[in-house]
């Protein structure tokens, strides 16, 4: 599809937005609807169409396989992380109120880390899958 | 404080480990992670065993929310051995992995095997020590998608198959519970098992509360391999690698079954789940069913993983027919034979797993003269399968022989002697594969004993199985104990 110049031209103008959407979406998530699942998809999908326009290795170029896997541990490591911390300061597992000196400031840094475990997994999970299924036959 | 938050660690402990293990850059290190994790939450479950043992139950809130409206962690006398057994099994199953994954699995893929294998683990344990409905769910979901992933890696490519067909009844078998939660979640606006177990009574006589009962009987029974629903299991078990089908046979249909056990006993209550609905017929029936048909089939199987998946679906038969007596002395057989299984089912998969690593084959036929070629692995494969049998002076004596008074203290003369037919069936598919083992071997056949890394753990739940059927404090003790804290007044 590289070839058409329609669809080069609209693809460039809207994978900007869409990543910007998304992390409106991941970072708007605590104050109305949202959150890291929604925008790591979202974000995902910006890959996406850049993979259908361009080509697989083009994509594979931004974001290689190998990143990819680091991403998604780090995700959830980032989430499990912070329950890990919580509980080191002596509250519950994933009790967002120690992590600041004021509890809402502590939820609020909670549900933000947190959610952004949640994007990043999210989002490298989706491209990972949609590369290894697009990716079959075009290696071999 | 800390003691509190170890049921929290037990299951984060495997399930933080598992995405370091993807980023370990040598499979070895994720191996050694992996048996690290595996460890410690073995180390914390004996810890938490000993202070249930103790103190009672052990409530952990999670995330700050109090009980009802937040998940909360319960270890109680049943669960505490739970996950004694599910993570001492992995942990002994870990040690013989490095070998035998080695040669069944490419090394850029290991990294990626101990994750799923952390992961299915960190699903079990949080299976069995969760107090909430729906939490229960998605970590048997953690559970199932990786056990998927462990069964889809196996060299044989029929792997791949019979691990779609465990995905297909195994889904069918989550939604199943899934909507049987739903309907409990309706009936009384609650998710957590101890809540809902205390407002059940105002709704239990309502067609809503009979289908979820149902729904969940159902769903537990696919996860479990309960007889008609068995089919997955006999696939899945052969083609996993070797030491995967040790891991999954001795936890994952175990804890499913703790679930049901859950379920019915401390959420639905003896009451209903016995006395106003035909429950004990329906289950005692199956398992019978389970002991003569799975037994008979496995007689005539060449494949000794095969043979010894159906082995597993008569010994799951056993432990449905505990649940079905439903007294304090069936229950406390159940249990018993839950944790006994366990050890016999590891001890033979693991001596297997020797089998596959020097002969590469499990066929009957290629295991002509297996006393003389591999003395040690034949040894404890022959101790696991007397313990399998129910020989005394074993492990596996004593949960049957708790099973066959239950059976008689109920009146249940027939199912008694049909729980020892199966025996007897046993003692005819073991000895058919014994007596081709001790055969001589062909004349140049050399010495080929496994490496100690694979003997080791295979020996260490052989012995487990003497050590267990001698000194039954922990296994028989703790599953009385159990039994007493699930029926309370009900004897």
């Amino acid at each position: 599809m590289i070839n058409n110049p329609v669809l080069r031209v609209i693809a460039k103008i809207m994978i900007p937005l869409i990543l910007l959407f998304a992390l409106y979406v991941q970072f708007h998530g605590d104050y109305g609807p949202g959150g890291g699942f929604q925008a790591g998809v979202i974000f995902a999908a910006a890959l996406v169409l850049y993979a259908m326009v361009f080509g697989i290795e083009a994509a594979e170029r931004v974001i290689p396989a190998k990143v990819l896997k680091v991403l998604i541990a780090t995700g959830v490591l980032i989430y499990g992380g912070v329950g890990v911390y919580t509980l080191l300061l002596g509250s519950d597992f994933l009790d967002y109120n120690t992590l600041a000196h004021d509890p809402v400031h502590g939820q609020h840094l909670g549900i933000f880390l947190v959610e952004l475990g949640v994007g990043i997994t999210v989002a490298a999970v989706m491209i990972s899958i949609f590369l290894a299924f697009a990716g079959r036959g075009a290696r071999r | 404080m800390i003691d509190e938050q170890l049921s929290v660690l037990a299951v984060v402990a495997p399930l933080l480990a598992a995405p370091l293990c993807v980023l370990m850059p040598r499979a070895r290190w994720s191996w050694l992670l992996a048996l690290v994790a595996s460890v410690a939450c073995f180390a914390i479950s004996v810890r938490l065993f000993v202070l249930v043992q103790s103190d009672g139950m052990i409530v952990t809130p999670l995330g700050g929310w109090a009980a009802p409206w937040g998940i909360e962690y319960r270890v109680d006398p049943v669960n505490s051995l739970v996950m004694l057994i599910v993570s001492g099994i992995s942990s002994v199953c870990l040690l013989s992995a490095r070998l035998s994954i080695n040669k069944e699995i490419d090394s850029s893929r290991q990294p990626l095997f101990y994750t799923a294998w952390l992961l299915c683990l960190s699903g079990l344990i949080g299976m069995t020590v969760t107090g909430d409905a729906f939490n229960l769910f998605v970590f048997l979901e953690i559970s199932s998608l990786s056990s998927y992933v462990l069964i889809a890696m196996g060299r044989d490519r029929r792997a791949l198959t019979a691990s779609f067909q465990y995905l297909v009844m195994g889904t069918i078998g989550a939604t199943f519970i899934i909507i049987g939660v739903g309907f409990l979640y309706l009936a009384t606006g609650s998710l957590n098992m101890a809540d809902i177990a205390v407002r059940l009574p105002d709704t239990i006589a309502t067609r809503t509360m009979e289908s979820a009962l149902a729904f969940l009987t159902v769903g537990m029974g696919l996860k479990i391999a309960m007889f008609p629903l068995h089919l997955w299991l006999p696939n899945a078990y052969a083609y996993a690698p070797s030491v995967v089908s040790a891991f999954i046979a001795a936890t994952a249909t175990k804890v499913a079954l703790y679930a049901l056990i859950r379920f019915l006993f401390t959420i639905f209550g003896y009451q209903f789940s016995f006395v106003e609905m035909p429950l004990s017929a329906i289950l005692a029936v199956l398992a019978v069913a389970a002991v003569l048909v799975a037994s008979t089939v496995a007689i005539f199987e060449r494949d000794i993983k095969r043979m010894l998946a159906y082995s597993s679906v008569a010994q799951i038969g056993y432990m449905l027919l505990g649940i079905a007596i439903a007294s304090q002395a069936g229950v406390t057989a159940s249990i018993a034979h839950i944790f006994n299984h366990a050890l016999m089912k590891g001890a033979l998969f693991l001596a297997l797993a020797c089998v596959v690593y020097q002969i590469g084959s499990v066929m009957r036929d290629d295991l002509t003269g297996l006393s003389r070629r591999m003395p040690w692995t034949f040894g404890a494969f022959t101790i696991a399968s007397l313990s399998l049998i129910g020989m005394p002076l074993t492990a596996g004596f004593t949960s049957k022989w708790l099973l066959v008074q239950a059976a008689l203290a109920a009146g249940w003369w027939m199912i008694a002697l049909l729980v020892l037919i199966g025996s007897l069936l046993a003692v005819v598919y073991i000895w058919r594969v014994i007596e081709i083992m001790i055969r001589p071997p062909a004349e140049n056949a050399p010495r080929q004993e496994a490496p100690l890394s694979l003997l080791a753990p295979a020996w260490i739940l052989a012995l487990a199985n003497i050590y267990f059927g001698i000194f039954t404090g922990i296994n028989i003790g703790s599953a009385k104990a159990a039994a007493i804290w699930l029926l309370g007044g009900v004897s």
